[in-house]
């Protein structure tokens, strides 16, 4: 007679595919500083991580015989277009893209079983897979940031070398890319060439406060994901407890050794940090679920990051700390399930021990 | 009193969701009247526990209030008439059950009068309750046939009895009302406080509570008033405290309101008598009230009838076994609107299977929303681990881990994950962005779990009966040898004597005379004991079918007469 359903009949109408777009939509600040500081390459990434995305994530969907249109509207494979977009290296060719977004959609995603059911972050899947593979276009194509005076090319001209490699006349790779910051620091102190003052004086890698030109792309990600924060999309542990081991790490170890460590703000605002604490470690699916587990899973995180950064063999760290913790999200769920009502504290100890 | 409440401590309870209330729809009317409907449908069985025994028969003419069936056994609550008329019908009929269930129901043809049978109120409201002795109050609770009329339906009588004796010292008066749409208790409140609070005096003086504290949603201004009102006329020798606690689903869930008035927790698997709590609900004391100050019966309860379908929201006293079609032309359905009918409110309650089943004990309210006013949730996506389930549990459960378990049907892990302590409030299901129905899958797993218990105590009964048997047989085994040694013994003793004595025949044509001999009388016994063996033997070959329950028996009966007549048919078909 009438339709039959099940407890409970109220829906507050947030969707999956909601969710995702919103983040997605909350990562435009960050995009457009990041256009600003970088060029037209990002948003070339971008366009081309979409494209790549979607195509493969149908295709894929399709040899598994699942509705395409129902999983494409997700808006799950967009979200890890723009991470990777924003992700890769300015300049970075279009087959870059496209092996990147293979491994992350393709593999990382679907070959686990699609939304929801893989075990690693599929943006830093492709990231690290290119990092390994690619190491010379993942850590040279990086645009000279607007903030110094170097060369920059127009959209058509960011395009044509993106797609065919060829620069304007006259133009190199080297006149228009520059190191990081995050890899001046690096290289500069584990060679002992200059310690962190010496750095400071050169002015090529200290901005106003971060590092030079990426301290505003981490200030436009840090103000969308507070946003996201406040209207609960994610929860705060991941992000605060992340950072707050980062800055605590490089508080205890700056202390020790000023002229070798930054400060906890050229960790903060350097590199992918923010986009790292609020966008990346946040995804849902590979990170820990429990209040503590979440926890320990961003203080995990951030840790790894200030240990990569400073004693390991790459400039940024955030796709491998991500993957590690990846690793131990089911068991940091199985340790810290919550209390439950009624349950006394040690219950579950005497169980097992019983 | 505001004094104290004001200075009271309340603690916050885990999880929990804010829902939008729609009380006002039905909650600004007074009480009205249904219609007496020309027929009543009172199920035998309202309440947990075993079903009455119908004491009338077809053709009776009952009067409102008089008895229909006695309590069955030791939890069981009586039915009452709700109406003055004839029965026509005593028959299985569709009641109100998420399942479409039907069950035993006296059908009444009303006569109109409204006749009550005599009421024999125990106090009159000037006396002083403690005139009464508790096993007074008790027995006339009891013979009331009130039960949990917050939706828990245990009857009151066993549980105040069983309070009684264990050392309670708080009572919690359940006001909360946390689903939206339900208004009953909200009304009663505000157009009844007196019943209220003189029904909570009682229930207070049985269970020998030194304080009582009434836990309300703060969305409920006029009944909180309206309440302190009514207790300011009495000194503050009551103890009775009335306490205002953030509107928050499911504030009203018995744990959860322990939680919040006094900072405890029911252990797991325990009851609230475990840490020295009881909890009522409002409308269960207003109940107590009607029994022991004026002797009636619980015949008719409020019910709620709201939604968008509904023209005239409101709150309704509605005679038991009142068809539900009856109460919502009264407050106005518009059929061409209706979407889905529901029972109870739109977070716990289930879509009524038809609205020609009767108003029970349990129907607090009846939503019929228009399109669009509640979801239907559209296909569930995968899970993406968000954690918003677990987030918004208020038992600290994580229904995300007890989904994958109940889906892959690994009933043991999902039980590690202390399902049991599942209240299936909906705060999962409903913040779940990929739409998936946790709460049912959490219902299909408990339900799994018990039929696989069942199935367990079924197969250890049939293995201790298996080796009870064969114990048995054994012990008839040795016994037999024995006597059989015995026989031997005696035979030999005999000979011995037939040697010496030379008349054979005279001693043979002696027995058959006499037949009550000691020799003769032994081979009876044995062949009686044989015989019984044997039965015994036959008996316990039956060993599935032993020890049923009525309806058990009923259901094998049905059973075999299906197959019988199926059988019929096709050897009429061939």
């Amino acid at each position: 007679m009438f339709l039959a359903q099940s407890s409970p009949f109220l829906k507050p109408g947030l969707s999956v595919s909601k969710m995702m777009m919103v983040v997605t939509l909350l990562m435009i600040p960050g995009i457009v500083t990041s256009i600003i500081v970088f060029g037209y390459g990002v948003l070339v990434n971008i366009i081309l991580a979409i494209i790549f995305a979607l195509a493969f994530e149908a295709i894929i969907l399709y040899l598994r015989k699942r509705p395409v249109a129902v999983y494409l509207k997700d808006n799950s494979a967009l979200l890890t277009a723009v991470i990777i977009g924003v992700a890769l290296p300015p300049l970075a060719p279009w087959w870059l893209t496209f092996v990147g977004l293979f491994f992350a959609i393709v593999v990382a995603k679907q070959l686990y079983g699609g939304l929801g059911y893989n075990t690693f972050n599929p943006a830093m899947v492709a990231y690290a897979i290119l990092l390994v593979s690619f190491p010379a276009e993942m850590t040279t194509y990086w645009q000279t940031p607007a903030t110094l005076d170097g060369q920059s090319l127009s959209l058509l001209e960011t395009l044509n070398f993106q797609l065919f490699g060829q620069l304007p006349a006259g133009m190199t790779i080297d006149a228009l890319t520059s190191a990081t910051p995050l890899d001046i620091v690096r290289t500069s102190v584990i060679n002992g060439s200059a310690t962190i003052d010496e750095i400071h004086a050169e002015g090529q890698a200290f901005g106003q406060f971060g590092g030079i030109g990426t301290e505003w792309v981490n200030l436009a990600f840090l103000a969308g994901g507070l946003f996201i924060m406040r209207k609960g999309l994610i929860s705060w542990h991941i992000p605060i407890s992340l950072l707050a081991t980062l800055g605590f790490l490089s508080l205890l170890f700056g202390s020790f050794e000023l002229d070798s460590n930054p400060s906890p703000l050229f960790h903060f605002f350097s590199g992918a940090t923010m986009l790292g604490a609020f966008f990346i470690a946040t995804d849902p699916v590979t990170a820990s679920t429990t209040p503590i587990g979440r926890i320990i899973y961003g203080a995990g995180i951030g840790a790894l990051i200030y240990i990569i950064r400073t004693w390991g063999g790459y400039p940024d760290a955030i796709a491998f700390a991500v993957l590690l913790m990846n690793m131990c999200a089911p068991l940091l769920d199985y340790y810290t399930q919550p209390r439950v009502y009624g349950h006394k504290v040690d219950e579950r100890d005497n169980e097992e021990s019983s | 009193m505001s004094l104290s409440s004001t200075l009271s401590h309340l603690w916050p309870f885990p999880g929990g969701i804010k829902l939008t209330s729609n009380k006002t729809l039905s909650n600004q009317q007074s009480i009205t009247a249904a219609h007496l409907s020309q027929q009543l449908i009172i199920p035998l069985s309202q309440h947990i526990g075993q079903p009455a025994d119908a004491t009338v028969k077809v053709g009776d003419k009952v009067l409102k209030g008089q008895i229909l069936g006695y309590a069955h056994g030791p939890v069981s609550a009586p039915v009452h008439a709700s109406g003055s008329g004839i029965v026509t019908a005593i028959e299985e009929h569709l009641v109100p059950h998420p399942s479409g269930l039907s069950s035993l129901c006296v059908f009444i043809d009303t006569d109109g009068y409204e006749q009550w049978t005599d009421c024999s109120p125990l106090i009159s409201t000037e006396q002083n309750i403690s005139e009464l002795s508790n096993e007074q109050i008790n027995e006339q609770i009891a013979n009331a046939g009130i039960v949990g009329l917050g939706g828990a339906l245990y009857p009151s009588a066993v549980k105040l009895r069983t309070a009684e004796k264990m050392h309670t010292d708080t009572l919690v008066i359940n006001a909360a009302e946390c689903e939206p749409y339900i208004t009953c208790d909200d009304v009663l409140m505000q157009r009844r406080p007196e019943e209220v609070i003189l029904g909570i005096m009682l229930i207070k003086k049985i269970v020998g509570a030194k304080q009582c504290l009434i836990g309300i949603e703060d969305n409920k201004p006029e009944a909180y008033q309206a309440l302190l009102e009514t207790i300011s006329g009495y000194n503050s020798e009551t103890h009775i405290e009335i306490i205002q606690v953030p509107t928050r689903y499911p504030a009203g869930g018995e744990k959860q309101l322990i939680q919040v008035l006094t900072g405890k927790e029911v252990p797991t698997q325990g009851l609230p008598m475990d840490i020295g709590i009881i909890c009522h609900n409002v409308t269960t004391a207003a109940a107590i009230y009607h029994a022991v100050y004026r002797g009636e019966p619980l015949v008719s309860r409020i019910v709620t009838i709201t939604g968008g379908a509904i023209k005239h929201p409101q709150n309704m006293e509605v005679p038991l076994g009142t068809p539900i079609r009856d109460i919502l032309n009264q407050a106005g359905m518009d059929e061409s609107k209706i979407e889905k009918i529901i029972m109870g409110g739109p977070m716990m309650g289930f879509s009524l299977p038809s609205i020609d089943t009767p108003v029970t004990k349990a129907t607090n309210c009846i939503l019929v929303s228009k399109k669009g006013e509640l979801d239907t949730p559209p296909p569930a996506m995968p899970c993406i681990r968000c954690a918003r389930c677990s987030d918004s549990c208020p038992m600290s459960l994580l229904p995300q881990q007890m989904y994958w378990y109940a889906k892959a049907r690994d009933l043991e892990k999902v039980q590690d994950y202390n399902i049991f302590d599942c209240i299936e409030c909906g705060c999962c299901s409903y913040v779940c962005p990929s739409d998936i129905p946790l709460v049912q899958y959490f219902r299909y797993a408990k339900t799994e779990i018990w039929d696989d218990e069942r199935e367990r105590n079924k197969s250890n009964i049939a293995r201790d009966r298996h080796e009870f048997r064969e114990e048995r047989l054994e012990k008839a085994k040795a016994a037999k040898a024995e006597a059989a040694r015995i026989r031997k013994q005696k035979l030999a003793k005999k000979k011995a004597l037939n040697d010496q004595k030379p008349l054979e025949e005279a001693k043979s044509s002696d027995r058959k005379k006499n037949p009550d001999k000691p020799d003769s009388a032994d081979l009876i016994q044995e062949a009686i004991a044989r015989a019984k063996a044997k039965k015994a033997q036959q008996q316990s070959k039956k060993k599935n079918t032993d020890n049923l329950t009525e309806a058990q028996q009923k259901k094998i009966d049905e059973i075999n007469e299906r197959r019988r007549k199926r059988s019929e048919d096709k050897k009429s078909a061939t």
